[in-house]
């Protein structure tokens, strides 16, 4: 896509950083960092998210994730995944923002094993933590309007609702509050987690929304770089159909070709 | 080299026992006394650029660690980005 703006659109702004890309992808599940590397440049993305682990001391060739990703050329957004409570998620993105990047965090504080739904108490708590910290918090939810309104009160950059469960693969399992959501607040909304394939993310952004976040549907897919460029693709599609309204729908036929002029 | 009265296996235990021991990712390790937080790092092969330490859950500057000693019993977490979701 060429500079920033097409067709009257603006880019996506995020705390007041500007993305000509809608869509952020994550770092986890590739078969090899090769993959992800080729896959990142096929959708051409500006943010991908980054988990914060400990280094495995006894296999010191297993190589973090920044001698594979320039941050200079791709803007890191550390996740805290995996975190059960507010206060572990609080620990995490204080530790992400001491490496020194930025003081944007990914926030997710999960109440569920099972279904990996988010605990939206203690994501609330979280974000108020954080943001009173003076981070940029992207808060991951449910698709949640009063969760939503709340996380946005809260001082969140942008909230971002769940499409369905987390690696699951199912796609937008309920566009009406997602549209809502977005109708409803004013901060960016970015659908997080639940992509399945190119139309899941072209559907989700036909709903209007700001952006998609996703992972596992790229690093799966058979050709993770080809479908990162069917996401690139599909992102931009949805997005230009919203923006181009689309048609009325009818639960009758009308004909496309005109019916003056038939032959007698 | 040789210790007077003792094996080279006893010198070698002494010299451990004169370090201390301390908790780095949740796992016990011995280190000499008064080495920095650098000068473990380097001991582990680590880049400091590349990880994030928190001592005793407080995160320490990448600034002060030359400067900091790592003191027995200390709780050490090293931390790096990894790819996730």
């Amino acid at each position: 896509m060429g500079q920033g703006t097409q067709n009257g659109d603006r880019p996506l702004e995020i705390a007041g950083r500007t993305f000509r890309s809608r869509l952020i992808l994550g770092t986890g599940k590739y078969r090899s960092n090769e993959d992800m590397v080729r896959a990142f440049a096929a959708a051409d993305v500006e943010m991908v998210t980054v988990a914060v682990r400990r280094v495995d001391l006894d296999r010191t060739k297993e190589e973090g994730i920044l001698y594979h990703l320039d941050p200079e050329q791709v803007f890191l957004l550390p996740n805290t995944a995996g975190c059960y409570t507010a206060e572990e998620a609080v620990r995490y993105a204080r530790l992400g923002r001491a490496a020194g990047i930025s003081d944007w965090v990914k926030l997710e504080v999960i109440g569920d094993q099972t279904t990996l739904l988010p605990d939206v108490a203690a994501t609330l708590e979280a974000a108020g933590t954080l943001v009173a910290e003076g981070f940029k918090v992207l808060a991951y939810t449910n698709d949640d309007l009063i969760t939503a309104l709340r996380l946005e009160d809260a001082g969140c950059a942008a909230v971002m609702p769940l499409a369905s469960p987390i690696g699951s693969g199912l796609g937008l399992v309920n566009p009406y509050f997602i549209r809502e959501i977005k109708r409803r607040l004013s901060c960016p909304v970015i659908v997080d987690a639940g992509v399945g394939t190119a139309s899941d993310a072209c559907l989700t952004m036909e709903q209007g929304v700001d952006g998609i976040l996703m992972n596992t549907a790229v690093a799966e897919a058979d050709d993770a770089p080809r479908m990162a460029l069917a996401m690139k693709l599909a992102v931009v599609a949805g997005r230009e159909a919203f923006l181009a309204g689309r048609m009325p729908r009818r639960e009758v036929a009308v004909p496309s070709s005109p019916r003056a002029g038939m032959l007698a | 080299m040789s210790f007077r009265g003792t094996s080279l296996e006893d010198g070698v235990e002494m010299a451990a026992q004169d370090g201390m021991a301390v908790m780095v990712n949740g796992e016990e390790r011995r280190c000499a006394t008064g080495v920095t937080v650098a000068g473990l790092l380097e001991e582990l092969g680590l880049h400091p650029r590349m990880v994030v330490v928190e001592r005793n859950r407080e995160i320490l500057e990448r600034e002060r660690y030359g400067a900091v000693e790592v003191q027995p019993g200390d709780a050490l977490e090293l931390v790096h980005f990894v790819g996730g979701g």
